[in-house]
């Protein structure tokens, strides 16, 4: 799995990071999402499935490969 | 369970079709929408659409690729008009009929209107692009309600350079939803920027040149916008034996009926979490329970409550508005962190004895998701704002506040 990021779509909600802290973190100054790891393990998956799929944004989109 | 219909293509109708995929279910799965387009994203309709700063392509909610691998019976531009629950069925406006296993309705809400013809409403598409190509430097926009939606679209306008009037009947612009304190704060951000803000003002309709007050006086437009909420789109449901009342009735598990489920801004459930009643219209509400509207159909042995904490935000000139919870209804507001002068602070709104919703307006995330989590974990509100009485009347209080460990 990658995940790619549509950085200027973020609204900075947040949700990412409660369904999934291990991969997203936000800026401290606006809130936009951070990617700690583009490439997770496959035990994060589903988490991180989740997130994209809250994304209020639709602003996170996954590869899988 | 072989045929699965959602009905509604947009994000609560998109967000079950891609669960139902997602946790392997491989029947036919036939998705309904009203509208010509595929899935795509409304928030931005008020902001980045309506601004010109985005094209409608970016609108779209999954890939053409993502939407293919769906494997969708896609039935766009045909709304549905008649549910027969006892032969499951759906009749849909082209005259076809769908029959289904399950059913999952997702029909949104329309804008209420005002009488008279030429006013704009925002809900669609092609509502903000018709809007958006009449907004120049010079126009006059008069915007009919200042809620959210018609607090960001005055707030798009004076940034194009519009003269925008905007009306509203209560006193004080949302403070049935966010507070007195509150409301005066985000409307000064309003009369900063150059709009003329009316309030304790009844519109009674449209006109050729503007819009009728009800003490009689008009007051003259290029435009009109009509904010003034939302009509769930049930009326297709009429007769067919589902409870209807402010939107589709539903458990706690967003069934309406066996095998019927519903998500997203038409479905009215009980939520567990506050104990209450809702029926939300917000973006991520959508996602949330159109995952759980599809998880619950497919899996009846190990349905779950949708017991989910509400959130919205709103963009305002330079403010980033977001709010966490319940926050209607409340019995008390304290500001309990930054600002409220500078746009920069944190408000928290208690319901009974507990922290029920929180607002914040400029803040660090950390601080937006701690407080949020209070809000989750049903805090105390003495635990969280020490020094103030939980006496069951509206007041509104500032005090410092503690983050709960």
């Amino acid at each position: 799995m990658r995940i790619e990021l549509d950085e200027p779509k973020c609204v900075a909600a947040g949700q990412c990071v409660m369904a999934s802290p291990e991969v997203f973190d936000q800026r401290d100054e606006d809130g936009v999402a951070i990617v700690l790891d583009a490439q997770p393990a496959a035990e994060l998956h589903d988490g991180v499935r989740e997130a994209a799929a809250i994304c209020p944004a639709a602003a996170i989109h996954l590869v899988e490969q | 369970m072989r045929r699965i219909l959602v009905v509604g293509a947009s994000a609560a109708g998109l967000a079950a079709a891609e669960t139902l995929r997602r946790e392997g279910y491989d029947g036919t799965l036939t998705l309904v929408g009203d509208e010509p387009h595929t899935p795509y994203d409304r928030p931005p309709l008020s902001k980045q659409i309506l601004a010109g700063e985005w094209q409608p392509e970016r609108l779209g909610l999954c890939t053409p690729a993502d939407l293919s691998a769906l494997d969708l019976d896609l039935r766009l531009g045909s709304a549905a008009t008649g549910l027969d629950l006892a032969g499951r069925t759906v009749q849909l406006a082209d005259g076809t009929r769908v029959p289904y296993d399950g059913l999952i309705v997702a029909t949104g809400v329309r804008p209420r209107k005002l009488p008279g013809e030429g006013a704009h409403v925002l809900r669609t598409l092609d509502d903000a692009v018709a809007l958006r190509d009449r907004l120049k430097p010079g126009r006059r926009l008069v915007v009919v309600g200042a809620g959210f939606l018609g607090a960001e679209a005055a707030a798009v306008a004076r940034g194009l350079g519009c003269a925008v009037t905007l009306l509203e009947p209560a006193p004080v612009p949302l403070a049935h939803a966010v507070g007195e304190r509150v409301g005066r704060v985000l409307s000064q951000a309003h009369l900063d920027h150059g709009v003329d803000l009316h309030t304790g003002v009844t519109v009674t309709g449209a006109t050729e040149d503007g819009v009728q007050l009800a003490d009689g006086e008009e007051i003259e437009a290029d435009e009109i916008l009509v904010a003034i909420g939302s009509v769930p789109n049930t009326e297709w449901l009429a007769g067919s034996g589902l409870s209807i009342g402010d939107g589709l009735l539903c458990d706690t598990y967003c069934a309406a009926a066996p095998f019927v489920y519903a998500a997203g801004d038409v479905a009215r459930w009980h939520n567990p979490l506050f104990d209450t009643s809702m029926r939300i219209e917000h973006r991520t509400n959508a996602a949330e329970q159109g995952m759980t509207a599809a998880r619950n159909l497919l899996r009846p042995q190990a349905r779950k409550p949708f017991a989910p904490v509400p959130y919205f935000w709103s963009d305002q000139y330079d403010m980033k508005i977001q709010a966490f919870g319940q926050l209607r209804g409340h019995d008390e507001v304290a500001v309990v962190d930054g600002d409220p002068a500078a746009r920069r602070f944190v408000a928290l709104y208690r319901s009974g004895e507990r922290i029920t919703g929180t607002l914040a307006v400029g803040m660090p995330p950390k601080v937006i998701r701690q407080w949020r989590q209070a809000v989750a974990t049903r805090t105390p509100w003495r635990e969280a704002v020490p020094g103030t009485v939980t006496a069951v009347e509206t007041k509104e209080v500032v005090s410092g506040g503690t983050l709960p460990s």
